[in-house]
């Protein structure tokens, strides 16, 4: 064979990296030192006399022993099998706007004057964090036409902690902190609505869709009373369908004397659309690490924003960023505030990525970015419904905002092949797939989020692998129930992790209940 | 006609290819997109925000010029800590941090993530061993989200209402704990002797509506608590739980709670592997005993081994995921979101590093040069340690009979170019000492804050 290559068929031939690489402790060889820490100066003792002999640890820990380069090497071929949004097409993992995070912004944070600032330092000596922060909440507070924002959250469910947090302590400080105790929520808003409130110590109410999808506003209306404390409603939904009615819910709520808060952790499709303010919200929350571009850093940190109209605002958690002429300072002193949400200021590397990302863009860009995503959103499901089998249920016809929440059904009914097997499969191809919140309202679903980020040519290709992987439910049925073929491992047998007896959330664990010396 | 608007960021705004999407969608323009958003609804015209900087290098220009404004301190002439420490960061562990997948990684499944499962994998085991303890969660947000879902996990297992507190606890954490637990807990406070726990008092506190007893070892003040068995054994006799925070870099060298009685030990990551980040990159663990009652109470995912198709293949998966609000919304054990799995895999990288000599010498190391500068603080006279406990990284120290107040020896010291600690009273001041603080700089900051004294005539 020579010169011409042949075209690349139509889908990638990928194979994700397999270095078949040991448990860290198998690893251990022992003598060899990975790095040596700063030792006391000869005339200062140990340190350990300093200590009574109870204290004194007697069995070093089981850690392994390993040379530095071969830490390195494990940890950076445990880095190659995983698929980063980076370098997948990363569409699969609807609500959770897995957007490009921006190099140059990774990169204005690495510096000593960010990493090596301590908290309580010289309030004089760290004016360009204080400044940075306190823009950042300016921005994010004319995004949602909120009074005040605080960024002191590392997540969004600890943001919409926050939100249920201080809106229990303005019932109480309105005396009505004990009849208040029910929040209604929604099926499709995000699990940690209901889940958070519960922690706080409300009854969940839950409303389900109506036959379009929209959350049921008479559903609504009959679970309102004098005993509820708030509204806890994403828009648009998981569906990604927007809920024309959403300023009436909130007029409703406050009709008993009720809150608002609005999940925006994924506000993607409707910056500078539409703001949180304008539908009357109390409270808002967005996720920085969806909608503002941090990266998700597998699973954190995040971070969250709150935003919260004059009523809200005293019940911030502090301190406060203030401003007092180019001088910027902490504000603790703030008798009604809940007080203390996480250490200190917030998740500072994400502040900075976010606001230089938001700095970027400008307000036209920032609409821009959430036009395309609808944009995109749509392209993609036009592509995905012509797939035999798939289905966007719920307010057909119409368009959806930035996601989708879709449906295999009939490809299941035809097929017997599942949401999650197609997933795995997918992930063949070099794409992630997830198929969804739980409860599986709608039945074998999918919720696909292209964002901004993605070209056209990427999203054909995501809507290829749907199309191939459909075809091969019907055809090779196999093939997809074997799954998976080119990832890093082979089909995983889940018996064990829900067994008491047997499962095993530490290598020590599996040593004690698996092997007679039961050490590694 | 306005040139069209195209950013690197945004691929399909692309003229071209925008109309072809458009024309594909059977949309006139973008706004056919938004018919459900009603028209009051709409933003009118641009939001209010600063011009853009699409130019990456005029962004680069103009962030780094506002860093510009941040100074921090010296190596060695800080001596804040009190929630955020000074430690050092190997570079592999940046190295590691910094990779594409593993930062821009998220919800992938156990197959395409195999390599962030098993990171995280280890990160738990790794811990368990530093706490000789079997399970650790995937880290929650912070030491002290770790803190208050200990405490909650014991008032569920127990059924039970009050939180006794032995320990000196940092005040924010408090104040985290308490926005967390009430009104479903009530906190019970029981003052120290000596900067740890009052056996005795706390004895009398112990009731059978006891959920916890919550004991901070290092507490507030860097006390490390020297009656933790007689404590646990009381607390067991009255059915309640032994809740223990630490901070895992002691370790090494200090006995783990677990050994000596504690249930549930918790606390922060930050001190492995982590820089300051002016308290901006915390994370928090959760430890218990391989006991389902105690797993079954953890809010966080928790990643497991699982065999595969082929012989000598790890898999992973969650154990135990239906007690998450993942699978069952609000009837799972408080909530699981984003929180801080990256500085988990720092964290796992630290310790993969230190090893358990490296722990060991860390832990040893602080211990001896904390105790040095007590010794040599306390030389200068009219200072005083608060207690005569044993420490680990920090104390308190009391400057009523040198004369000027902690704020104006913060003042002064600070226009030397040294941070000495953080103002915890008008006369008292909580001094950090990690392994970034050699002899020389401790010997540096004596040396000051004596000329202070004789500054101002004591
Ligand atoms: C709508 C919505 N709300 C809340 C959350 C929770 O955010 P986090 O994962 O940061 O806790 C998410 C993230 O998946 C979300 O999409």
């Amino acid at each position: 064979m020579s010169l011409p290559i042949a075209p690349k068929p139509t889908l990638r031939r990928f194979h994700e990296a397999r270095w078949d690489e040991p448990i860290i402790f198998e690893l251990d060889t022992p003598g060899e030192r990975g790095v040596l820490p700063s030792r006391p100066e000869p005339d200062l003792g140990t340190g350990a006399e300093a200590l009574p002999d109870e204290l004194r640890r007697t069995t070093s820990p089981a850690l392994p022993e390993i040379g530095q380069m071969r830490v390195l090497k494990h940890f950076l071929r445990l880095s190659q099998e995983t698929l980063g949004a980076d370098l997948n097409v990363d569409v699969g993992q609807g609500t959770c706007t897995m957007k490009y995070s921006p190099k140059v912004n990774d990169a204005l944070i690495r510096t000593g004057r960010l990493t090596d600032l301590h908290p309580l330092q010289d309030e004089a000596s760290v004016q360009g964090i204080l400044e940075i922060i306190w823009r950042t909440e300016r921005m994010l507070a004319e995004i949602a036409g909120m009074e005040r924002v605080s960024l002191q959250t590392s997540g969004g469910s600890a943001a919409i902690w926050t939100n249920i947090s201080m809106i229990r302590a303005y019932h109480e400080a309105a005396g009505e902190g004990d009849r208040r105790d029910e929040v209604i929520t929604t099926i499709f808003s995000h699990p940690s609505n209901a889940a958070t409130a519960k922690a706080a110590g409300y009854r969940v109410i839950t409303l389900y869709p109506d036959a379009d999808g929209y959350p049921d506003i008479e559903a609504f209306k009959k679970a309102l009373s004098p005993r509820t404390a708030a509204l806890m409603i994403t828009n648009p939904e998981d569906t990604g369908i927007c809920n024309r009615r959403i300023a009436e819910f909130v007029d409703l709520a406050h009709s008993v004397g009720a809150l608002a808060a609005y999940d925006q952790a994924n506000a993607n499709g409707i910056l500078g659309i539409t703001r949180a303010k304008d539908a009357g919200f109390d409270a808002c929350h967005f996720n920085l690490h969806k909608t503002f571009s941090t990266p998700h850093g597998g699973g954190g940190p995040g971070s969250g924003a709150n935003g919260v109209s004059e009523k809200l605002a005293p019940f911030l958690p502090g301190p406060v960023v203030e401003r007092d002429g180019d001088r910027f300072y902490l504000d603790g002193e703030r008798p009604l505030s809940i007080g203390k949400v996480a250490p200190f200021y917030g998740v500072v590397p994400n502040i900075v990525r976010a606001y230089a990302w938001m700095r970027s863009l400008g307000a036209e860009g920032l609409r821009e970015a959430a036009e395309l995503a609808v944009l995109n959103n749509n392209y993609l499901m036009k592509r995905i419904l012509e797939i035999p089998g798939a289905s966007a249920p719920y307010a057909t016809g119409r368009r959806r905002i930035e996601q989708v929440r879709y449906s295999w059904r009939a490809l299941y009914e035809e097929t017997g092949i599942t949401s999650e097997e197609i997933g795995v499969r997918a992930g063949d191809f070099g794409v992630h797939y997830w198929t969804s919140h739980h409860p599986f309202v709608v039945p074998q679903p999918f919720t696909l989020e292209p964002t901004e980020s993605y070209s056209k040519a990427e999203l054909d290709e995501y809507a290829d692998v749907m199309a191939h992987v459909a075809a091969e439910a019907r055809e090779t049925p196999d093939v997809v129930r074997t799954a998976p073929h080119n990832q890093t491992i082979h089909h995983i047998h889940h018996d064990d992790l829900d067994d008491p007896e047997r499962w095993a959330p530490s290598w020590r664990a599996y040593r004690r209940k698996y092997f007679a010396d039961g050490d590694g | 006609m306005a040139e069209p608007f195209v950013h690197p960021y945004l691929p399909n705004s692309a003229p071209a290819v925008k109309a072809a999407m458009l024309a594909a969608t059977g949309a006139g323009t973008v706004d056919d997109f938004y018919v459900d958003v009603p028209d009051d609804l709409r933003v009118d015209g641009l939001l209010d925000l600063p011009a853009a900087l699409p130019i990456e290098q005029d962004l680069v220009a103009h962030v780094t010029g506002i860093l510009e404004r941040n100074r921090p301190v010296a190596t060695g002439r800080s001596f804040l800590g009190a929630g955020t420490y000074r430690h050092f960061v190997p570079a592999v562990v940046d190295e590691v941090i910094g990779r594409s997948e593993f930062l821009t990684a998220y919800a992938g499944e156990p197959y395409e993530d195999h390599g962030r499962f098993q990171a995280l994998f280890e990160y738990q085991s790794l811990m368990a061993e530093l706490l000789n303890m079997d399970v650790v969660n995937v880290p929650t947000y912070d030491g002290y989200q770790a803190a208050a879902t200990a405490l909650s996990m014991a008032g569920r297992m127990t059924g039970r209402r009050r939180i006794v507190i032995a320990s000196d606890v940092f005040p924010d954490k408090i104040s985290r704990v308490r926005d967390f637990v009430e009104p479903a807990l009530e906190l019970v406070f029981v003052p120290t002797v000596n900067g740890t726990a009052d056996l005795a008092a706390v004895i009398e506190q112990l009731d059978d509506d006891t959920a916890a007893l919550w004991i901070e070892t290092p507490g507030f003040t860097g006390t490390l608590e020297t009656s933790l068995p007689g404590l646990a054994e009381a607390a067991h006799r009255s059915g309640a739980i032994l809740v223990a925070g630490t901070d895992p870099i002691a370790l090494g060298a200090i006995t783990p709670p677990a050994d000596q009685g504690a249930d549930i030990v918790h606390g922060d990551i930050q001190s492995l592997g982590l820089h300051q980040w002016f308290g901006g990159a915390h994370g928090g663990f959760i430890a218990v005993h391989d006991d389902p009652r105690f797993v079954m109470e953890l809010p966080s995912r928790l990643f497991g081994l699982a065999s595969t198709d082929v012989d000598g293949e790890y898999g992973f998966g969650d154990v135990a995921y239906e007690r998450t609000s993942f699978a069952v919304r609000e009837e799972g054990k408080e909530w699981v979101g984003t929180a801080a799995a990256l500085w988990g895999v720092a964290a796992a990288v630290y310790l993969a590093l230190m090893g358990p000599r490296g722990m060991a010498e860390i832990g040893e190391t602080i211990l001896a040069r904390t105790d040095y500068a007590m010794r040599a603080l306390t030389s200068i006279d009219g200072i005083d340690v608060t207690d005569t406990a044993p420490h680990f990284r920090e104390f308190a120290i009391d400057l009523e009979r040198t004369g000027p107040t902690a704020a104006q020896v913060i003042e002064s010291l600070r226009a030397e170019g040294i941070e000495p600690g953080v103002e915890i009273g008008t006369h008292r001041l909580l001094v950090c000492v990690t392994e970034l603080n050699t002899r020389s700089d401790i010997d540096f900051f004596v040396t000051r804050l004596a000329a202070l004294g004789e500054g101002v005539g004591s």
